[in-house]
């Protein structure tokens, strides 16, 4: 950064009027313009290494058993019949939808509520907080597996869904956090000052006027905690022993047992497990990458 | 009117040019704590007291399918670890190689496909959406798909053998030749995107103008890019890269689907031994004890990381 500063302090060149013309030509040519081959070419690799995995579990979801083809023709949807209705993929498709829907509601609201006061205060406890947030990255949700199954044993919750959706939410909390908190920081302060002014106390002008603002990013954020909720396997498979109340990751799973593989229930299987990942991912692309300039890997 | 309901909104009424936080209304000295209180009760009860539990258990003899030998070990759990355990050292090398391999693998494609989808061109929009796909494509998924091309009989071997590279009938992930690159390939394919994603949201705050200042210096793209580019991404790198090594580390999802730590204990991480050892073995205590020898290995790890976060040192 400094160093980067430095060179540019003492670059005398743009000051000066005369060369002013030639160079914006210039500029455009080396920077801008990298060769076009050299970024087709590399990209065209990278996608096929990309789309042949997907095209391949397209492929077997939808060609009959005991075909070899590489052409998805002619189709069918025994499949996802059967997956659908025998593998009970209907039940943990449900399962799954209602976690992902109440940790998507659950992290947004309390990490809403954190992330403000991160953003909007000092308070005695914040560094500590901080402290906590960034440590618990680091606290691996797979090694407390065994307490967090004692509690919910105790708090009689194995085999409801609620104990997955709180170890998710918990999980997803942290950086949900520090993700909102950047979001606000970035709303400029004298915005909720001016409404309190014109008579808002301090919840409706957070609103009236953040709220509307952070829309994109609590998005993201609420987002990011459904994908994770609904790809995320340890806990359900933990918490949840009865079929009925399973969801897709477990089911896929159980697709995968090694003996008898049915390829073509595991590929359609997995198609039904990507579709609301796939839309919900399609949606937050475009808000995806200010999202963490916003605040994730600073730190 | 508006000034008298300014003065009585329970916002911090009084304006202190730049003595933002030193504000003493008499809500908000309240309000943060009730504001993170959600949070923070949900966290303490479900993050900081399981990882005491977790200490607490790893000195006892807990086994639920075994009640009558349950009750205080004192240390046996961790000699046995350090001392009789068969696998315990086998899993933490493949922990590290693991890590080390996808962790330095995917910062390296990374950083290229941030690079490259950082520029502009046709169709950059599609593009980038289609190499960032696999991101949303997460643990067991990912494992369906892999296992899917890198079946025996109808995967992606049989196709390449028909065109004469490799052989008929092989699996790549029950080989142990070839379970390592199989796995380390099928975690790239949606690690990398992740990883891609970091990157570029970092890329996209260098200042353009330097660039400019350094064409106007002669210097070519090489030379911008050490100087400007990666200068400037340093910071998010290395803290991206020892976030993104946890997470390898901790992750589990993945290789439990994919091989299930097979074939031979070959592909079998710390953690995963963990959970085996756990979900599997139901044998909590000692499983307690290696999550508490894993803790450690991580809390390293954190202090590196939050030495080099300069967390503490900086107040935003």
């Amino acid at each position: 950064m400094i160093t980067t500063q430095a060179t540019r302090g003492t670059a005398p060149a743009p000051v000066v009027p005369p060369p002013a013309r030639p160079v914006p030509a210039k500029r455009r040519r080396a920077w801008d313009e990298v060769p076009r081959w050299q970024i087709y070419l590399p990209l065209g690799v990278y996608l096929l290494f990309t789309l042949i995995p997907f095209y391949w579990i397209l492929l077997f979801a939808v060609r009959p058993t005991g075909s070899t083809s590489l052409v998805p023709w002619p189709m069918t949807g025994e499949h996802f019949e059967k997956v659908w209705t025998e593998r009970s993929f209907a039940t943990f498709f449900q399962n799954s939808l209602i976690t992902g829907i109440a940790v998507l509601v659950m992290t947004t609201v309390v990490a809403l509520a954190g992330g403000y006061a991160l953003a909007r205060f000092d308070f005695r406890l914040k560094k500590g907080f901080m402290l906590a947030l960034l440590c618990s990255q680091f606290v691996p949700g797979a090694l407390l597996l065994v307490p967090l199954f004692e509690i919910f044993a105790g708090l009689q919750m194995i085999n409801s869904l609620v104990s997955v959706i709180i170890a998710e939410t918990v999980f997803q909390l942290p950086l949900s956090m520090i993700l909102i908190s950047g979001f606000i920081r970035n709303v400029p302060y004298s915005l909720e000052e001016a409404a309190w002014v014109d008579g808002c106390n301090r919840f409706s002008a957070f609103r009236i006027v953040v709220l509307p603002l952070l829309r994109p990013g609590l998005v993201a954020v609420g987002s990011f905690a459904f994908v994770h909720a609904w790809n995320h396997f340890l806990f359900a498979l933990m918490f949840l022993n009865n079929q009925d109340k399973q969801t897709i990751p477990v089911g896929l799973n159980t697709l995968m047992g090694a003996d008898s593989v049915d390829l073509g229930a595991l590929a359609a299987g997995g198609v039904i497990a990507a579709v609301p990942v796939v839309i919900v991912f399609a949606f937050i692309q475009k808000w995806l990458i200010t999202g963490f300039s916003a605040g994730a890997v600073k730190g | 009117m508006a000034q008298a309901v300014a003065q009585k909104s329970p916002g911090p009424p009084a304006r202190r040019p730049g003595a933002r936080g030193r504000r003493t209304g008499a809500a908000p000295r309240r309000l943060p704590y009730l504001l993170i209180a959600p949070a923070g009760l949900l966290m303490l009860g479900f993050i900081a007291y399981p990882v005491l539990s977790v200490f607490y258990y790893s000195l006892q003899e807990y086994n639920p399918t075994k009640p009558w030998r349950n009750g205080f070990a004192g240390l046996s759990n961790f000699t046995t670890i350090f001392t009789d355990d068969p696998h315990f050292w086998g899993t933490l090398t493949f922990s590290l190689k693991w890590v080390v391999v996808e962790v330095s693998l995917q910062l390296l494609f990374g950083l290229a496909l941030a690079l490259i989808v950082n520029q502009t061109f046709f169709g950059r929009a599609l593009g980038r959406a289609l190499v960032f796909s696999p991101w949303a494509v997460s643990g067991v998924l990912t494992s369906a798909i892999w296992v899917l091309l890198y079946n025996s009989q109808t995967g992606i071997t049989r196709y390449l053998a028909d065109m004469g590279i490799g052989e008929y009938g092989t699996s790549w992930l029950s080989d142990t030749a070839t379970v390592f690159p199989a796995a380390v390939v099928a975690d790239l394919w949606r690690g990398v995107p992740f990883f891609a994603i970091l990157i570029l949201a970092d890329l996209q705050s260098v200042p353009k103008d330097l660039y400019e200042a350094a064409e106007v210096d002669g210097a070519n793209r090489v030379r911008q890019f050490l100087h400007i580019t990666l200068p400037h991404l340093k910071d998010a790198i290395i803290l991206s890269t020892l976030l993104r090594a946890v997470w390898e580390f901790n992750n589990v999802d993945l290789l439990y689907t994919l091989t299930g730590g097979g074939p031979a204990g070959e592909t079998t991480t710390l953690p995963l031994y963990i959970a085996n050892t756990s979900v599997d073995a139901h044998d909590f205590g000692y499983a307690s004890a290696l999550t508490t020898v894993a803790f450690v290995i991580l809390l390293f790890f954190s202090m590196v990381y939050l030495r080099l976060s300069k967390f503490g040192g900086q107040d935003k």
